[in-house]
Order: structure tokens, then sequence, then C-alpha cells
């Protein structure tokens, strides 16, 4: 704390938060939280989903200012913070779904606030798209001006967004869980960004649970835990252990909870020569009862795609499939289930969830036909029972499973994707990103589940890009590269650098 | 939780509402017009006038369930009564057996309207057109059939048995009443306790997480366009029994009420929220309030007038619920921040 006071006395802070409170419903979002940060400062903003973290971004943005405490830009206290001022004194959020327009080109987007902002009437194209040009070239990147920016991969997107921050002066960019969805190169690509906009002198606020990048971009360190600051420090005060520990509030263990030697029982699928033109090529599998396998490649790898084809969504185009040792045809998702095929999708939000309906409901909805009677007519106290034993299996955290799934935290939603389909009694579950946007003591409890299943005789795909999580709770990892499987380990025979190099293309072939 | 419990009630909140506001208008008609409103009489005549545009209703609040619509009602509403009425006025040109006329009646009229929504089922479902799209178009080309068969007027001459659909009472009570609340009992025992409501209320709430969940999302569609189509022949025959006679161009004024009735019920027009006993009391309070403005010798330009100004306050109101549910839910068309990260603040 008497660090953070005197480094605030020598250059006045872009933003100062002094003894913010928020509550919600009786609950402290945030309790009494101060934190200033100085030009050119990047700071990573560390928490659980729940900590507080939104609901400080909230307060600083202005979209929803604090009841007690007070905000200052650049040394000045504000009365009261709108959005509109917040941008003013160039405070810039971009949250996860960066606020895009998904229809419009990347000039446009890039310029279009500007506009606004100045009360131009006309649009002038070639001003726009110098503007656009000139903030992405301050970034240092090349994304082509008149693509429509829903056609990009997200990795782009964020580049967007950040190129609109710079357009619009920002001295504070305040990225919300910039990393969920990029991959490890994109990572990289996005920490170098970011200390090119550090050395122009704009400060970055990093919120983040990955704990790689808070130690590899940050300088200082924020934690919360249950809307209070409980740590506070320069980067090199902390390690995985400690920052781990203030989050939490607990000691989690990092090793492997699935053991390479671990008995495999008969053969359930054997994949030979799967194809499909423009995802992935000539892809061989095999994957025992009993067995955790873990699938890792960069976004546009073939990952996705190869479970997708699976699944039935998108099917193979060539080679084949045996189940058991008998040849499936699997070219529908119904095909895929009534061979036991149990798919967790990437985006549980998107893909996954039915936000508003009860968790119950998104419990029960693959096992409809199973929960029927004779005469096919489900009750409502069926899907609830079925609900309640799985709530207490996977120990999801609600007071009841009619509430609504969206009141759960990301942690307890991937557990009600992974119950519905468990419920489906599955011999094969492939489960794409398992903790995307999961807190790190969710994660490790899910890591635990997936090992508990594999041990009860299911086969487990797992697919991700989070090489500890691979690491941890896969006997076997394969590297897929450019639509290919280019390399095979067991987990006690690799490095997470060595798995890192093996997925860059730029890597010898294997 | 304080905010998740008032999600989950916000679907009976909406109701409660609602029928505080039928007990209201009823109440408050009471008491203006006692010796007219509150007569025997005048339930009798209001029961014998919502059944049609009430079956209407459901039809449409059963398409907008799966975050669609259904435009082409009336166009199936009039083609299948029509259709119906020239097989009766064909086959019993003198009057026949109750049951043989309202049987055949019944048998051409639904299949017909079945049929209009196996139609529409192929365009969403099967080509991918969006439904406000394909139902506008079907309901043209419905419309079209019928002036074409009809050669624009009236097919009349329909069995004097036929009447008993539309105007018969049992024991005071309206037969149009009796076949609504059958209805109205099958349909929400159908979104209740079948596989396939349970699944169109996950379809519309989330189409995408709906087909990995491994729903079979077409025959959802098409199943629903049938329940609609069949729904809205059933309307019609009891309109054209009322009228004594079918036409290509009765009820057009009814469409977009029934689009205003669905969503007075509670029914969320992007999909997933809706219930049976919402658009009972939607159609209850309007009747209240249209019957009881006549008594009070407003006048019909008037009339309409008042009804437009009811539902769009309601549904001002009930916008707030939505808006609420979508910040909440993170549903939208875009994420909400809060939801992304999954933060409880």
């Amino acid at each position: 704390m008497n660090d953070r006071s005197r480094e605030a006395h020598d250059a006045p802070s872009v933003v100062a938060l002094d003894h913010i409170s928020k509550s919600f419903a009786g609950v402290r979002a945030l309790d009494d939280v101060s934190l200033a940060i100085r030009p050119g400062e990047v700071v990573c903003l560390a928490g659980e989903n729940g900590s507080g973290k939104s609901t400080l971004i909230k307060a600083l943005s202005g979209a929803q200012p604090a009841e007690s405490g007070t905000v200052s830009f650049h040394g000045q206290p504000q009365a009261q913070i709108s959005p509109i001022g917040a941008v003013r004194a160039g405070v810039q959020v971009i949250y996860q779904d960066f606020s895009l327009f998904p229809n419009l080109t990347v000039a446009e987007n890039i310029a279009f606030n500007d506009r606004l902002a100045r009360g131009t009437r006309w649009i002038d194209w070639r001003e726009m798209r110098r503007t656009a040009e000139a903030a992405l070239g301050r970034i240092g990147v090349d994304i082509p001006l008149d693509a429509v920016v829903e056609d990009l991969p997200v990795a782009s997107k964020q580049l967007v967004a950040i190129a609109r921050a710079l357009v619009d002066e920002a001295r504070l960019i305040v990225m919300d869980e910039p990393t969920a969805a990029l991959t490890e190169r994109e990572v990289k690509h996005l920490l170098g960004i970011i200390s090119r906009l550090k050395e122009r002198g704009i400060a970055v606020l990093f919120v983040s649970h990955k704990l790689a990048e808070v130690f590899s971009v940050c300088e200082r360190v924020v934690v919360l835990r249950n809307g209070r600051l409980v740590a506070e420090g320069p980067v090199d005060e902390f390690d995985p252990a400690s920052l781990t520990h203030h989050m939490t509030g607990r000691e989690i263990d990092a090793a492997p909870v699935v053991s390479a030697d671990a008995p495999r029982g008969s053969d359930l699928l054997q994949v030979r020569h799967l194809s499909r033109e423009g995802a992935f090529s000539d892809v061989s599998l095999d994957l025992a009862a009993g067995e955790s396998l873990g699938i890792v490649g960069l976004l546009g790898s073939g990952r996705s795609e190869l479970a997708k084809a699976l699944f039935g969504m998108d099917p193979a185009s060539s080679g084949t499939i045996r189940i058991e040792g008998e040849e499936a045809r699997i070219d529908s998702i119904s095909d895929a289930m009534e061979r036991g095929i149990a798919y967790v999708p990437e985006d549980r939000l998107t893909e996954g969830l039915f936000l508003t309906q009860s968790i119950g409901a998104n419990i029960a909805a693959g096992s409809f036909r199973r929960l029927a009677g004779t005469f096919g007519l489900v009750r409502k106290s069926d899907i609830r029972d079925e609900a309640d034993g799985w709530v207490e299996r996977l120990s999801i955290a609600t007071p009841s499973s009619d509430l609504p799934v969206s009141s759960l935290s990301g942690g307890n939603q991937q557990r009600v994707m992974l119950a519905r389909w468990l419920a489906t009694t599955p011999r094969i579950l492939i489960l794409n990103g398992p903790t995307v946007g999961v807190d790190v003591g969710s994660k490790a409890d899910i890591h635990r589940t997936i090992a508990d299943l594999a041990a009860e005789g299911l086969g487990v795909i797992v697919i991700s890009d989070d090489l500890p999580e691979v690491l941890a709770c896969c006997n076997r990892i394969m590297v897929m590269r450019d639509g290919r499987i280019v390399d095979e380990r067991r987990n006690d025979d690799v490095t997470e650098n060595e798995l890192s190099h093996l997925l860059s293309s730029d890597a010898e072939d294997a | 939780m304080a905010k998740t419990s008032r999600i989950v009630s916000s679907d009976h909140r909406h109701l409660l509402g609602l029928a505080a506001l039928t007990v209201a208008i009823f109440v408050a008609m009471s008491l203006a017009r006692p010796g007219l409103f509150l007569t025997g009489a005048n339930m009798q005549s209001m029961a014998f006038q919502f059944p049609e545009y009430a079956i209407l209703a459901l039809a449409m609040m059963t398409a907008m369930l799966t975050g669609g619509i259904d435009l082409s009602i009336i166009g199936t509403a009039n083609l299948s009564s029509i259709l119906a009425a020239l097989a009766m006025t064909a086959l019993f040109p003198t009057g026949g057996n109750a049951v043989a006329v309202l049987a055949l009646a019944l048998l051409v009229g639904l299949s017909v309207g079945c049929l209009c929504g196996v139609i529409n089922g192929l365009f969403i479902a099967g080509i991918g057109l969006p439904p406000i799209l394909a139902t506008l178009g079907t309901g043209i080309v419905y419309t079209g059939i019928g002036v074409v068969v009809t050669g624009g007027s009236a097919v009349v001459g329909l069995p004097d048995s036929f009447a008993v659909l539309g105007n018969a009472a049992v024991w005071a009570v309206p037969v149009p009443l009796l076949v609504f609340a059958a209805v109205a009992v099958v349909m929400a025992f159908v979104l209740n306790r079948t596989i396939y409501g349970h699944s169109v209320y996950l379809f519309g709430t989330n189409p995408r997480a709906s087909r990995f969940a491994g729903l079979k999302n077409g025959r959802l569609n098409m199943t629903t366009y049938m329940i609609s189509g069949t729904l809205a022949a059933l309307a019609g025959l009891i309109l054209i029994s009322r009228a004594n006679s079918a036409k290509a161009d009765y009820a057009e004024s009814y469409l977009l009420i029934t689009v205003l009735i669905a969503v007075l019920g509670g029914t969320n027009p992007y999909g997933g929220v809706g219930r049976v006993l919402g658009v009972v009391l939607a159609v209850l309070s309007l009747q209240f309030l249209s019957s009881g403005l006549n008594m009070l010798q407003v006048s019909n330009f008037a009339k309409e007038f008042v009804w437009g100004l009811t539902l769009l306050l309601a549904m001002s109101v009930t916008r707030i619920e939505w808006r609420r549910m979508i910040d909440f839910s993170g549903v939208g068309r875009g994420r909400s921040p809060n939801a992304a990260t999954g933060d409880k603040p």
C-alpha cells in the first residue's frame, strides 16, 4: 500500500479509485477498494468469477457508478462519472464481446465513434479510411480495411477494438478477459501490442485469471476476492502459487490428476484416415475405455472441426470410424448420440446453454426421450428429480434446479453442460475447451471430474489450447497442426514448452 | 441470488399483473354499467365473440415460441374454411345429418390447415427462409387461392346443421367457448407435458444450442407450423359458422391483433417464453374492454383506438420485462459483458 501511494505522487494517475464500495441487493460486490493506475502502467486485475472485477470496471467506466468513494481522472475527482465522461477522460473498456458492429467494415468500426464524437454529419470515406489505417498502424497490425467485421477471426476483431480505442485518444485501456478466446500465438501477439501501448504512455488494466499471462505482461498485480482488494504489489512479489492462493483463498495443487499409466480398458473408438475437405485430413486415432485423450492445436488447426465430425455435426467426407470394433456411419448428431457419443461444445453461452431456461431444463435437454414415459409424456417432477441428482453429484452450487442457468457462475454452468451429456449415459465424451472462462478453483474441480469419469470407464477426448490443462487431465496428448495429427505424447513424456513448440506451424515437420 | 429469483418469477409476475388487469376491467365495466355488463346475456354474447380470435392468438403464440411468427394464419383460416364450405355445399346441398356435416367440415378444414402449416414448415425448416417472410408470402398465396376458388364472392348455402359450431349453446355455454376451452387445455398439455413442448421452449430460447443438444430443429419448426395451421383452420370454421358464409377476406383485421394478444399474454417475440394462460387472460381483458366500451356507447372507432392504446401500453410495460431478461441472461442479440464473465455482482 505504501508503495502505491508513494508512486501515485510522482505522476498524476490516469485513474484513481478511492475507497469505492458498491452493493447489489444487499451483497457487497465491491468493498472499500482503492486503486490507482499511472500512465503507461500495465496492471493486472486478477480474481475469480464473482470477485468483483466486472463491477470495478463498471465503476470506473461510469457504466454503473459506485455508491461511495471517489473516482478521479488525471488527478481530478469526478462528482459523477458517465460513460461518455469516462471516454472523454480517455478511459476505454474493451469488453469480451468487443462491442463492434459485426455488419460494418473494419474501417467503419474503427472510425465510426470518432465521427460520432466530433459530431460530423457527413461521412468522408477517404478520411475514415485514413483514420482507421493510422490506428491500425499504431499497433502495427495489418487487417484489410474493407473486410466485414463478422467475417474476421476473433483475434482480429479484438485488434479492431483496440484500434478503435486508440482513435478515441485512450489514456487507459481496460481489457476484460482479452485472451479468453485467443490461441497461444495470438495471445503472444496481443501481449506484444500491450507493450507497444505502454511505450506510448497508454496504461492498460488487464483483467484475467490466466496466470501465465499475468506474469508475462503485467508490472503490478491487484487481486480481488469477494469484492475486497486482498493483495497488491509488483508482479515479481508473486508466483503462480501465491497468486492462486490470493485469488481462491485456498491452495490448489497443479499436479496431474491422471497418470499416463492408468489402466486401459477395451477399445472404444478407432478413427482411420478421417478427412473433411478444408478442415482436417488423414486423422487416425484410438481411444480406449478409461482413457482420457487430449487434442491440442491452435485455432484453425482443425481441432474443433474434428470434434464436430465425430459428433455428426459436420460429418467427415472420407475415412472410417469404428466404435467398439463395429464400423459406424456418423452423418448426423442423432447417429452420434445413438452410438453413445456426447459433445460439450466450445462456446458455452451460444452453443451450449439455454440461458433463460431453468438449470433443470438445461440438464434434461439431451434426455427428454429417456425421461418421457411410454406415451412420450414428460413430467416436470421427473425433470426436477433428474436435475437434482446431477446438481448433487457434480456439486453444482445452486439453491434450486428451478433457477435459470444464467444465475450460475461459469464453472457451474460448465458443470450443467457436463451433467446434460452425462445424463445421456455416453460411452465417449468429447469436451471442447472444458474450462474456458472458468475460474481457477472450479477448473481444478472440473479436471478432477474428467479424471473420475475416465476412471469409471468412459472414453474422454479433451480438446483444448490450455496446455497445463491437457497435461493435468489427459493420459495421452495428440498435437494437431494444419488439419493433421503431427505428434502424439504421453503426459509424462512432454513438457508445456515442448507442446507449445509443437503447436506452432514454424516447428519442423514431424 | 436475489436477482435470480426475480427472473424466475418474472413469468409469474406477468401473469399475476395480467390477471389483475383483467379483473380490474371486469369490475370497472360492471360498476359502470351494472344492468348491462354484469348480465348473463352479456356474458354469453362475449363468450360467442372471443373464441375465434382467441384460437388464432394461440396459433400465433405457438409460432412465436420458436422465435418465429405465423403471418399466414388468416390466409390459412380462410382457405381451409372456404374448401370446407365448398365440400359441405357439394356433398350436403340440402342439409343433412349434423354429425356427418361437422365431421366433413372438420376433416376438410383441419387437413387443409395442417397442409398449409406443412408448406410453411418446408419453407422455414427446409429452405431456411425467415418465418416472417415465409409466412407473409404463403399467407398471400393462401388468400389468393381462396379468391380464385370462390371468384372473390362468398360461399353461401351452408347446411343449417353446421351453424351449431358457431351459434349453439349447451346449457347456456356457447359451443365456440367449449371448443376454445378444449383447445386451450390440449395446447397447455402439449406444451407442458410432451417432449415437443419441452423442446420447443429450448429451441426458441437458443436454436443453436438446441442443435448442439441433439434436438431436431427442423422437426420442431415443422410441428409448430402444423399446429398453428390446424388451429387457424379451426378458428376459420367457427368464423364461417357464425357468418353463415365463407369468403377469402374475412377476419383480416385479426392478424395483427393476434400478435398483440400473444405479446400482451407474455409471449416473448424472441422465442422461448409464452403460456396458454397468458393468452387466455389477454383475450378476456380485451373482450371485457371492448364489450364494456360498447355499452358505454363509445363509438366503434373510438373502441379500436382504445384497444390499440391498451395493447401499446401493455407492450411498453412488458417490454421492460424483456429488457430485464435480456440484460440478465446475456441472450439478446449480443452478450452482456456481465453474463460473459459469469460474474455475479
